[in-house]
């Protein structure tokens, strides 16, 4: 009845929805956001670690969404460890190009693997009312990074 | 179609609602969302326009023809309203945009110019936030105490706890909902308002989903105020009603000054008009009023016992097919409910599940509905799904509602799972 939906619920998709990584608290944050999504109740909360030469050390989220939102959430702090603040800013905003366009023609070759990645969730383009979904966290890392501490999808 | 009413067509019914003919990403829609928002018949989408190709003015102004009829087209559409919910005089019947102006409304006139200080208004754990959010503000605003009635696990009004809110005499008005829209629950009316009046209270219901689905004698229920909206009984937005007991209405203050609403104004002060202008100021929605007047002549046409027989047999339906689903959950199982059905399955966030129903063409409400608190009373902060009837509902669409929500457990069910079973 829903084959043709694979495309959004990809297999990796269903997997991290329903088994996160890095989902934990990080005591030691030296950053953190709240993500919310307050028409659908989706809620995050975001903690990020800047270690030597401020790269991103760890990175770790709780809270309580639909499978694209905590995917999402999980395969990103999964391709953002190890990076620059910079690096990750790069990224959520090709990754928001993805995610609105289902393409990134202007992505940067250097974040080709990363991008790679986050494919799965390109699907989300074909349905607006996603998008935000998997867009919050990404917000979220945002604002974590920004310093704003809050973050919005509306 | 065991359990229906085998003269009510609603095959034919279905053909006055242009947009149910629609088809959406190649599959014939099923709309479920009335409780959102209903859809339109041609009857009342034909007497709008009608009204503006043919009879339309500016009201109570004019004194050339055209302004006298559309006068009385908006009148008739008051007086329609009145016998709808058997009101005693259609003077007691105020338009507002909506439910949520018309309870906003109360709280801001009766709230402010009748209560005091120390007063303390009694809601329900499961309000719309348009009954819950106004009273916030105004016991910040005015100081006045708010309560909170308990709901009990079966998502009825808990009637012990009740009688120990009102016991000490100073709640001075309740406001409940007369139907969930939720949980589908329909509240006993008349014993709330015979508690209430008996501890010294009014009472105001939210009639926002009852008025769709329930024949509402105002009267009978010895209601103090009642609201309700066009938009999901089938008619225009931007149309709701508040009706209150003509006292009432006369010792409210009003909230919006301007046009309609006075009777002399000089540059120093001014004095109000009788009501109901007097809580109407400006130019009203006058093209929405006669929609809504053509929404209730076509519901009466059905014939209220009609209607609420279809959707008797529509919810024992639903709730026959729903509850032996695996791994689903209903909220609520109140003794008299209506068409309203809030779900979550066990393996899928209602977003997600949403979005799979729409592929085939199910448009179901996904989130909390405007009931954040109820949510978080019955644990699923996450929210839900809600299937909500209309009149031209079928069992064919439930089955398939049915069919459907199995179909989408399988396909959240991680394949090795699967396997193994």
């Amino acid at each position: 009845m829903f084959d043709d939906l694979r495309d959004l619920y990809q297999e990796v998709i269903l997997d991290h929805g329903r088994k996160p990584r890095n989902f934990r608290r990080l005591e030691d944050a030296t950053r953190t956001a709240r993500g919310d999504n307050p028409l659908c109740g989706d809620r995050i909360e975001l903690f990020v670690k800047l270690g030597e030469g401020e790269r991103i050390d760890d990175v770790a989220f709780q809270g309580r969404g639909c499978a694209i939102s905590t995917a999402s959430a999980s395969l990103m702090t999964e391709t953002v460890r190890g990076k620059l603040p910079a690096e990750a800013e790069a990224l959520a905003a090709q990754f928001r190009d993805l995610a609105m366009t289902g393409t990134c023609p202007h992505c940067d070759a250097a974040l080709a693997d990363e991008m790679e990645r986050l494919s799965p969730l390109s699907g989300v383009h074909e349905f607006p009312s996603r998008v935000k979904c998997a867009t919050l966290a990404w917000h979220t890392l945002h604002a974590a990074l920004a310093g704003t501490k809050e973050a919005s999808s509306e | 179609m065991d359990g229906m009413n085998p003269r009510y067509d609603v095959t034919r019914i279905r053909e006055d609602f242009p947009i149910l003919g629609q088809v959406v990403r190649g599959k014939k829609l099923v709309f479920l969302d009335s409780g959102a928002s209903a859809q339109k018949p041609r009857q009342v989408i034909a007497t709008m326009t009608r009204c503006m190709e043919e009879a339309y003015a500016n009201v109570h102004r004019g004194a050339y023809r055209l302004s006298e009829t559309a006068t009385e087209a908006h009148e008739a559409a008051r007086a329609a309203v009145a016998r709808f919910i058997n009101a005693a005089d259609a003077r007691e019947i105020v338009f507002t945009r909506n439910s949520t102006e018309a309870i906003n409304l109360v709280a801001l006139s009766h709230g402010r110019g009748v209560l005091k200080a120390g007063d303390a208004v009694l809601i329900s754990e499961m309000e719309h936030h348009a009954n819950i959010v106004p009273w916030q503000m105004l016991r910040d605003a005015h100081g006045v105490e708010l309560r909170i009635l308990c709901v009990t696990d079966a998502g009825e009004i808990d009637l012990e706890d009740y009688a120990t809110k009102l016991r000490d005499g100073r709640v001075k008005l309740v406001a409940v909902t007369h139907m969930s829209n939720v949980l589908g629950t329909v509240t006993p009316a008349a014993q709330i308002t015979r508690m209430a009046h008996e501890a010294g209270a009014l009472v105001l219901f939210d009639g926002s989903q009852a008025a769709v689905h329930r024949a509402v004698d105002v009267q009978a229920i010895d209601a103090d105020f009642y609201v309700f909206t066009g938009h999901k009984l089938y008619g225009p937005t931007g149309i709701g009603v508040l009706w209150a007991r003509l006292p009432l209405l006369e010792a409210m203050p009003p909230v919006y000054g301007g046009g309609d609403m006075i009777a002399s104004v000089t540059l120093e002060r001014s004095t109000w008009a009788e009501v109901p202008a007097k809580h109407e100021a400006g130019t009203p929605a006058i093209i929405e009023a006669v929609g809504l007047h053509a929404a209730i002549d076509y519901v009466n046409a059905i014939g209220m016992p009609a209607l609420e027989a279809h959707e008797r047999a529509l919810t024992e339906h639903a709730m026959a097919r729903l509850s032996t689903i695996e791994g689903l959950t209903i909220l609520g199982r109140a003794q008299d409910r209506g068409g309203v059905f809030a779900f979550a399955l066990d393996n899928a966030h209602a977003h997600d599940l949403s979005t799979l129903l729409d592929r085939v063409g199910i448009a179901v409400r996904a989130g909390r509905h405007c009931a954040e608190p109820l949510h978080t009373r019955f644990g699923v902060e996450a929210g839900t799904c809600r299937a909500s009837f209309g009149l031209y509902t079928t069992l064919e669409e439930i089955d398939f509602l049915a069919d459907a929500l199995v179909e989408a457990r399988k396909f959240f069910t991680p394949k090795e799972a699967a396997r193994v079973r």
